[in-house]
């Protein structure tokens, strides 16, 4: 008996019960949209978390200014001014693991060219800061130690400073003003696009920090040595953990806070954030991989009672094959290939409805998916194992029938 | 001269019910020639459907042995016993037993579908069968479709597709009226003219008086085994040439 004819017979049987037939598939419909809706959620968040460690950059420690408690009240980040460019250089130099500590001061403000205005974010900056934050030239060149020295008047634009102040002007080597301080531009960054969090990081523009705290941002809260923010860059993911005790460590002892005394300064290790939210997207996975787990197991235990029905009602169709000389494994075949057809056909749906049903979640959620072709593939492989492996049992059943008993029974 | 289509010696088959045993077919020794048309009569529970059973290798036999077209079969597996059902005999039952969601045409065909029969030569053999039992343009029909004369007519086409050394058929009429039962008679009498050896098991002595041999059973005993002497012909019967017996 070929593969033809049992598919075809298969068939036949399944749409001779509709209602029977999809009401058994209905554990393998929801187990397969389960297993399809977990791998989308947990790939949706490790995509998440890659997308933010590469926007901000790999491996670091972000040091921050603290905040001040006065009063009872509790200023926000930044409202005291602690860290100097002396503690970046400590930090750098004290702690073996750290490759680069790059302090930086950030401001905002109007920049022009020719008659076009445009307001950004401006940014006092070392080399060493670019390299740590993952920001990559994508034409000209990036600050030398001499610029930085000298305060020198050059600038690195992002992208979308490039094309909303420039227009089609080629950008570098043009002067632009920041703050009315004329600038060179010597360098285009390669473009990041949106935080996770929905701003453009490209809507940026460079300046040495030197010159940005003497000519640009100097009248602002920042001021002499310090600083606004040390980008620790570590060496190795492993050594990010151990990196952060240190840092506090050493900028506790410069600060002279003593113990039991708050820092004034704060560290944010955004990969360990962004760990814990990816551990808790996890969680979820795997509370719908239980649900995939114990529907696909009902799913296939209504599906082996349904076969039993489906041998018994069929006892004499069994023995008339047998009669006409059906063997035992074609009857075996014949069985599993209408139970797999059974699964499969529920793994369909459930493909179907998963699909949906993530599109939907990703849709008014904004929880991020990511459907893959394997995981829909291995969605489809589960239901067809889950109709081979319990509906090997009815089968076996058939096939070992009598062909006498069989062709007698009512 | 060939062998004989059967030939069994001292055949038997036990039945073990409740602690005790039950021959249900206690020894027979029987030959039947290639194109005979033999009937087998007997009171319920004589053991007819037994010998059926095991002359269509459906069963073993506790004891004895069996010869079918020249080769031993008492002993095959179930395998091997499936395989020589498929290629050698064509049962008709009581009840049809069509399958009921396959159309005439793949009804028929299902002997050819174990006998691993390439497609388009299955297509042209079954509609070879239909057409000679008379339902060529009855070939897309449903079971349900069909009357009963009809359905067992399909069963017939059925059974003769694979080409079978002989037909076996247990009460074939037993589920029709009269004149169904003398159609379908008419039926085997002309398969049997075209040489195809019939055996059928009846309680009625007026289908039996279709055969040209009746063999008679008592308590799985052979007591009786006559050639009928005044055949008649179902044709002739249906045609009103001959009076109904
Ligand atoms: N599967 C079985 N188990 C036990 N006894 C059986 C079985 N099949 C038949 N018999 C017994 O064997 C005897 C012959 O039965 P059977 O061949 O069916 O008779 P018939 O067809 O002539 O009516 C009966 O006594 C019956 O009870
Ligand atoms: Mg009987």
């Amino acid at each position: 008996m070929n593969l033809v004819d049992v598919l075809l017979s298969a068939l036949d049987s399944l749409r001779a019960n509709v209602l029977r037939t999809v009401l058994t598939t209905l554990g393998i419909i929801i187990g397969v949209a389960a297993v399809i809706a977990m791998v989308a959620v947990g790939a949706g968040a490790e995509q998440r978390v890659q997308a933010v460690i590469q926007s901000l950059g790999s491996n670091i420690l972000i040091v921050l200014n603290g905040t001040s408690v006065s009063g009872g009240v509790r200023g926000g980040s930044g409202s005291v001014i602690s860290l100097t460019e002396d503690d970046a250089r400590a930090l750098a130099a004290e702690i073996p693991s750290v490759r680069y500590a790059a302090p930086a001061v950030r401001g905002t403000g109007q920049l022009i060219y020719g008659n076009v205005n445009w307001f950004t974010s401006i940014q006092g900056v070392t080399d060493d800061y670019l390299i740590a934050r993952d920001w990559v030239i994508g034409e000209g060149r990036s600050f030398t130690r001499a610029e930085e020295r000298a305060a020198a008047k050059v600038a690195v634009i992002g992208r979308t400073v490039a094309e909303r102040l420039f227009g089609g002007v080629p950008p570098l080597g043009q002067t632009l003003r920041v703050r009315r301080v004329p600038f060179t531009v010597i360098g285009i960054t390669r473009e990041k696009g949106q935080t996770p969090f929905g701003s453009d990081q490209d809507d940026v523009v460079f300046i040495p920090l030197s010159t940005a705290k003497k000519r640009v941002l100097g009248g602002d809260r920042v001021r002499g040595d310090y600083v606004g923010s040390i980008t620790v860059k570590v060496l190795g993911p492993e050594q990010v953990a151990q990196t952060e005790k240190e840092v506090l460590e050493v900028l506790r002892r410069r600060h002279r806070i003593r113990d039991g005394k708050p820092d004034d300064f704060f560290v944010r290790n955004v990969a360990q954030i962004l760990e814990a939210r990816a551990q808790s997207e996890r969680v979820m996975g795997l509370l719908l991989a239980a649900v995939a787990g114990v529907s696909l197991i009902v799913g296939g235990i209504g599906i082996m009672n349904i076969m039993l029905v489906s041998v018994t009602e069929r006892t004499r169709e069994i023995g008339l094959r047998m009669a006409v000389g059906a063997q035992g494994r074609d009857i075996l075949v014949q069985f599993v290939i209408e139970s797999v057809a059974l699964s499969v056909m529920g793994g369909l749906i459930g493909v179907v409805l998963g699909v949906g049903g993530s599109l939907a979640v990703a849709h008014f959620a904004e929880w991020p998916l990511i459907l893959s072709p394997g995981a829909i593939a291995m969605a489809m492989g589960f239901s067809a194992a889950v109709g081979v492996f319990f509906g090997y049992y009815p089968a076996l059943k058939a096939s070992r029938l009598d062909p006498i008993e069989a062709l007698r029974h009512e | 001269m060939a062998a004989p289509i059967v030939r069994t010696r001292g055949l038997c088959r036990d039945y073990q019910v409740g602690g005790h045993l039950v021959h249900a077919l206690a020894g027979l020794d029987v030959t039947i020639d290639r194109g005979d048309f033999v009937a087998i009569m007997g009171p319920s529970g004589s053991g007819k459907s037994t010998c059926m059973h095991l002359l269509g290798c459906l069963d073993t036999p506790t004891g004895g042995q069996y010869e079918l077209d020249g080769d031993d079969v008492s002993r095959l597996s179930r395998d091997d016993l499936a395989r020589t059902r498929n290629r050698k005999i064509g049962f008709v039952f009581q009840t049809f037993n069509l399958l009921p969601r396959a159309t005439a045409q793949r009804n028929v065909e299902l002997p050819l579908v174990y006998g691993a029969v390439p497609r388009a030569e299955r297509r042209d053999k079954a509609a070879a069968a239909l057409d000679s039992v008379g339902l060529a343009e009855r070939a897309h029909h449903l079971p349900t479709q069909l009357s009963g004369g009809q359905m067992q007519r399909v069963a017939i086409a059925r059974a003769i597709v694979n080409d079978p050394v002989m037909l076996l058929a247990d009460e074939p009429t037993g589920a029709l009226d009269t004149r169904t039962g003398f159609e379908i008679m008419a039926l085997f009498q002309d398969l049997n003219d075209r040489g195809i050896t019939v055996i059928l098991v009846t309680h009625e002595s007026e289908i039996a008086a279709f055969a040209r041999r009746i063999l008679g059973f008592r308590d799985g005993r052979l007591v009786e085994d006559a050639a009928v002497t005044d055949r008649l012909s179902a044709a002739d019967i249906l045609s009103g040439k001959v009076a109904p017996p």
